[in-house]
C-alpha cells in the first residue's frame, strides 16, 4: 500500500515523504511504486517482530538500494523491571528475579548476584567446595547450551536450518540436565546466597558423563556442517568486523571481544568460583568478524566440555558434602525431598520444625519471611557470561531487602556495536553482524 | 539480634557447627544441617533477647564489623521488625539504628590501591586539581574513588590515559538513589577495569536531586552512550554532553524515572479464593 500519509506514525514524528505499508502479498507493488519513485533512500523499520532479531529488537535502518547507510536500534520492548521488583523482595528472593533476565544463560545472572551478595556479607570463603564446583558446573552446561542457541538461529537467519534443529536438538539435552538437577529447564533461581539450593539428585553425574559422551559425538556435526562450508564462509566472512580498538572504546567483551585476538576472559584474568583449578584454554581468533565468532564459540563449547568433565570427576568424590554455607544466619533452612506426589519440603525438616522444635519452627520463619541481613556497602563482581561481562552492581542499606541492584549486561553494551558493524555493508548482513554479537533481549530490557 | 554480644555466640555456633560436622556420618546428613542451623539460631538469639539493650543511633547495625574511622551515616532504621502502619508490641518499635555505610580509608590502603591512588593523586596534583577525590572508600577489597561532579571527565581522562592507570574500559554507570543523603542524592557509579594492568576500580560521582547534572563521559568512554540514556531514563540524572540523552529502556513519553525511591513499584492486589494480596510495596514488611 503507498500512501503519503504514515499511519503509523506517533504525532510529531516526520510523516513527509511516501510511506510503504507492507502488508502481505502485496510485494509486487511495492517494488512496482518504488521503482517509479526517483528516491533512492529508503528508511526500513525492521522489528520489533521480526524472526531474525533475536527477540523484540527493532532496527531502524537507512538504505541506499540495498547499502546500509545508517542503523540504530530500538530497544526497551522487554522491560519488565526486573530491577525494580528486587527492591522489594529479600535478598534470597531476589535471585528469583535475575534469573529471569538473560533467560539463555539464567545461571550466570544467579551467579553474579550472588557472588555480589556474598561479598557484602563477606563469606566468600566460606563457600563450600561442592557449592562451588556445582556452580561451575551449571555454568559451564549453561554455557554450552546458550553458545548452541547462538549457532543455531545465527545459521537458522541465513537459511542454514539444519544448524538449526541440530542445535536445539542438543540444547534440549542440556535443559533436560538442568531439569533433573535444579527442577526446571529455565527459571531455575537454583543458586543462591551462601551456596546453592539443593544437592544433586542420585544418578545425576552418570547422566552428565552420558551426555559429555553424546556431546563429543556431536559436536563435531557442527564443525563438519559449516567450518569450511562455501555458503557460510561467504555469508559471515568478513561480515561485522569490529577491531580491538573499537571493542575497548564500545565496551565490548566476550567472543566479540575474542575475535580479535585478545585472550580476556573473566574465568582466566580475574577467576571466581574457583575457574583457577580447571584446566582449559581461552578460545581465540583473530578474525574479527562473524566466522571468527562462531568459530570461537564452537570452541569454547569444547573447553566447557572439558571443564563439565573435570567438575563432574571432583563432584563424585564430594558425596554428601554440604551445598550451604554453614553459617545458620544465612543458609535458607528448608530442605526439599522428593516425595510420592513430586519435589517438596523434606517431612524430616516439617517434623522437625512441627512437632519438636519450636526455636526451630520459629528460626525458619523468620528466615524464610524477613529473610538475612547484609552490612550496608556495594559490591560488583562481574563473571564471563557466554555474551561477555555480566556483572551486578549490588548495594546494599544493611536491610533486608537489595537497596539497588543493576545489571550490567553484556548484550545491552553489546548491541550498541549494530551501527559500527553494518553500516556500510549490504542489509543482508546486518542479519549477521547481529547474530555475531548474539544479543538476548530479556538481558538487554531487563 | 543486635549489638555485640551476638557475635561471641556466633563463633561458638559456628566452630560448634564445625565439629559436629566432622563427626557426624549418618545417612540423615541433609535434614541434619536445618535441624541444628535452627537449634543454634535459637540459641543464638535467645541469648541476647535477654539482655535487650537500645544501640544507640550512632552505632553500627548487625553485622557490620566495627567500623574504623569516620563513619558515613544515611538516614535511620526505626524499630527493629520494620513494620509500619500495624501496631508492633514486641516492645522494640521505638529502636532507632542508623544505617552506616563504610567509612573512608585512611592510607596507606594496601596492594595496588596505593599505586593507583599515587598515580591518580600525582597527575592532579600537576594540574592543581587536588581536590577532585572527594574522599577514597575500600569495602571488601574494591575500592572507590568518590570524584567531585565538576572534576569527572579529567579524571575519567586521567584514568584512561595515563600509563600507570590504564583503565581503558569501562563497564557501564548505574545510578542509585538515596533519598535521605541530603545533598548527595542521585549517585552515579561507574565501573572501570584496567585490562592492562588488570585491577578493577569504582568512581562514584554524588549530586543533589534539585540539580540532577553531570558531565557526560561518552567522549571518553563510547560505551557510556546507551548506558548514560538508561541512567537517566531510570533516575532523571542528566548527563551534560551526551550527544542523544534520550530513554533507552522506558516508553518516550512515559513520566517520571521509574528506580527512584519516590517512584512507586506498582501493581494490583491479587484475589485468590477470598483472600486478597497487596502489591508488593504495600505489603507488610521487613526492612
Amino acid at each position: 500500500m503507498t500512501t503519503e500519509q504514515d499511519f503509523y506514525a506517533a504525532p510529531g514524528d516526520t510523516s513527509q515523504g511516501k510511506v510503504f505499508t507492507v502488508s502481505g502479498q502485496d510485494w509486487d507493488s511495492i517494488t512496482q511504486s518504488i521503482g517509479e519513485s526517483a528516491e533512492e533512500r529508503v528508511v526500513v523499520n525492521m522489528g520489533p517482530q521480526h524472526p531474525s532479531t533475536h527477540g523484540v529488537l527493532r532496527l531502524i535502518l537507512e538504505l541506499e538500494g540495498e547499502t546500509v547507510t545508517e542503523a540504530r536500534c530500538g530497544v526497551g520492548y522487554l522491560h519488565t523491571g526486573i530491577e525494580k521488583n528486587m527492591e522489594y523482595r529479600s535478598w534470597v528472593q531476589g535471585v528469583t528475579f535475575c534469573t529471569r533476565m538473560d533467560y539463555l544463560s539464567p545461571f550466570f545472572n544467579e551467579a553474579t548476584y550472588v557472588l555480589g551478595v556474598e561479598r557484602l556479607l563477606d563469606i566468600e570463603d566460606d563457600i563450600p567446595e561442592k557449592a562451588q564446583v556445582m556452580r561451575v558446573l551449571l555454568m559451564e552446561l549453561n554455557r554450552i547450551s546458550s553458545h548452541l542457541v547462538a549457532i543455531a538461529t545465527g545459521g537458522m537467519e541465513i537459511g542454514a536450518l539444519t544448524v538449526m534443529t541440530i542445535g536445539f536438538r542438543e540444547r534440549e539435552l542440556v535443559l533436560d540436565l538442568f531439569e533433573l538437577i535444579t527442577g526446571l529447564r529455565m527459571n531455575h533461581a537454583f543458586i543462591r546466597p551462601g551456596g546453592v539450593a539443593q544437592d544433586l539428585p542420585p544418578g545425576a553425574l552418570d547422566e552428565i558423563r552420558d551426555f559429555i559422551v553424546l556431546m563429543k559425538k556431536r559436536l563435531p556435526e557442527y564443525a563438519a556442517l559449516c567450518n569450511a562450508n562455501p555458503i557460510f564462509k561467504g555469508r559471515l566472512e568478513g561480515v561485522g568486523h569490529l577491531d580491538l580498538a573499537g571493542c575497548m572504546a564500545l565496551g565490548l567483551t566476550g567472543p566479540v571481544l575474542r575475535s580479535t585476538g585478545y585472550a580476556w576472559d573473566l574465568r582466566k584474568t580475574q577467576p571466581y568460583s574457583g575457574y583457577e583449578d580447571y584446566d582449559f584454554e581461552v578460545q581465540t581468533w583473530d578474525t574479527c568478524d562473524s566466522y571468527g565468532r562462531f568459530r570461537i564459540r564452537l570452541n569454547e563449547m569444547w573447553e566447557s566440555l572439558k571443564i563439565v568433565e573435570q567438575a563432574v570427576d571432583r563432584l563424585a568424590g564430594l558425596e554428601g558434602a554440604p551445598v550451604m554455607v554453614g553459617d545458620k544466619k544465612i543458609a535458607w533452612p528448608s530442605q526439599l525431598a522428593i516425595g510420592s506426589d513430586g519435589m517438596g519440603n523434606s517431612l524430616d525438616h516439617i517434623r522437625h520444625i512441627m512437632g519438636e522444635s519450636m526455636e526451630a519452627l520459629i528460626h525458619h520463619f523468620k528466615l524464610v519471611t524477613e529473610g538475612f541481613r547484609v552490612p550496608a556497602g556495594q559490591a560488583y563482581v562481574p563473571i564471563e557470561s557466554p555474551r561477555g561481562e555480566l556483572g551486578a552492581h549490588v548495594v546494599s542499606d544493611g536491610g533486608t531487602r537489595p537497596f539497588r541492584a543493576h545489571f550490567r549486561d553484556p548484550s545491552f553494551t553489546n548491541l550498541q556495536a549494530t551501527s559500527v558493524m553494518s553500516e556500510g555493508g549490504m542489509v543482508a548482513d546486518v542479519i549477521v553482524a547481529i547474530a555475531s554479537i548474539d544479543p538476548v533481549m530479556g538481558g538487554v530490557d531487563r | 539480634m543486635s549489638d555485640k554480644p551476638d557475635e561471641n555466640v556466633d563463633e561458638k555456633v559456628a566452630g560448634k557447627a564445625a565439629d559436629e560436622s566432622d563427626d557426624k556420618t549418618d545417612s540423615n546428613e541433609s535434614a541434619r544441617p536445618a535441624e541444628e542451623r535452627n537449634l543454634e539460631k535459637a540459641k543464638s538469639e535467645t541469648g541476647t533477647g535477654s539482655g535487650v539493650e537500645q544501640p544507640a543511633p550512632d552505632q553500627s547495625p548487625e553485622n557490620v564489623p566495627a567500623p574504623t574511622g569516620e563513619v558515613r551515616a544515611f538516614g535511620v532504621r526505626h524499630g527493629m521488625f520494620g513494620t509500619s502502619g500495624t501496631g508492633d508490641t514486641s516492645g522494640y518499635g521505638g529502636l532507632v539504628s542508623a544505617k552506616v555505610f563504610p567509612a573512608a580509608a585512611q592510607k596507606p590502603y594496601g596492594g595496588w590501591f596505593d599505586e593507583v591512588a599515587g598515580a591518580l593523586e600525582e597527575r592532579l596534583e600537576s594540574t592543581e586539581l587536588t581536590s577532585a577525590i572527594e574522599s577514597v572508600v575500600i569495602h571488601r577489597g574494591e575500592i572507590t574513588f568518590h570524584v567531585r561532579r565538576e572534576d569527572l571527565p579529567f579524571v575519567a581522562q586521567m584514568l584512561r590515559d595515563d600509563e600507570r592507570l590504564r583503565f581503558e574500559f569501562c563497564a557501564g554507570v548505574s545510578g542509585v538513589h538515596y533519598p535521605e543523603d541530603t545533598g548527595r542524592e542521585l549517585h552515579a557509579v561507574y565501573q572501570l577495569t584496567s585490562m592492562t594492568h588488570n585491577r578493577r576500580i569504582r568512581v562514584e560521582v554524588s549530586t543533589p536531586d534539585s540539580d540532577p547534572h553531570i558531565p557526560s563521559l561518552v567522549s571518553i568512554y563510547p560505551t557510556l552512550d546507551w548506558h548514560e540514556r538508561e541512567t537517566y531514563d531510570m533516575f532523571g540524572l542528566v548527563f551534560d554532553g551526551h550527544p542523544a540523552l534520550t530513554r533507552v529502556l522506558m516508553p518516550d513519553d512515559w513520566p517520571g524515572h521509574p528506580q527512584r525511591k519516590d517512584y512507586p513499584l506498582g501493581g494490583i492486589p491479587v484475589e485468590y479464593k477470598g483472600g486478597s494480596i497487596p502489591p508488593p510495596d504495600q505489603r507488610r514488611s521487613y526492612n
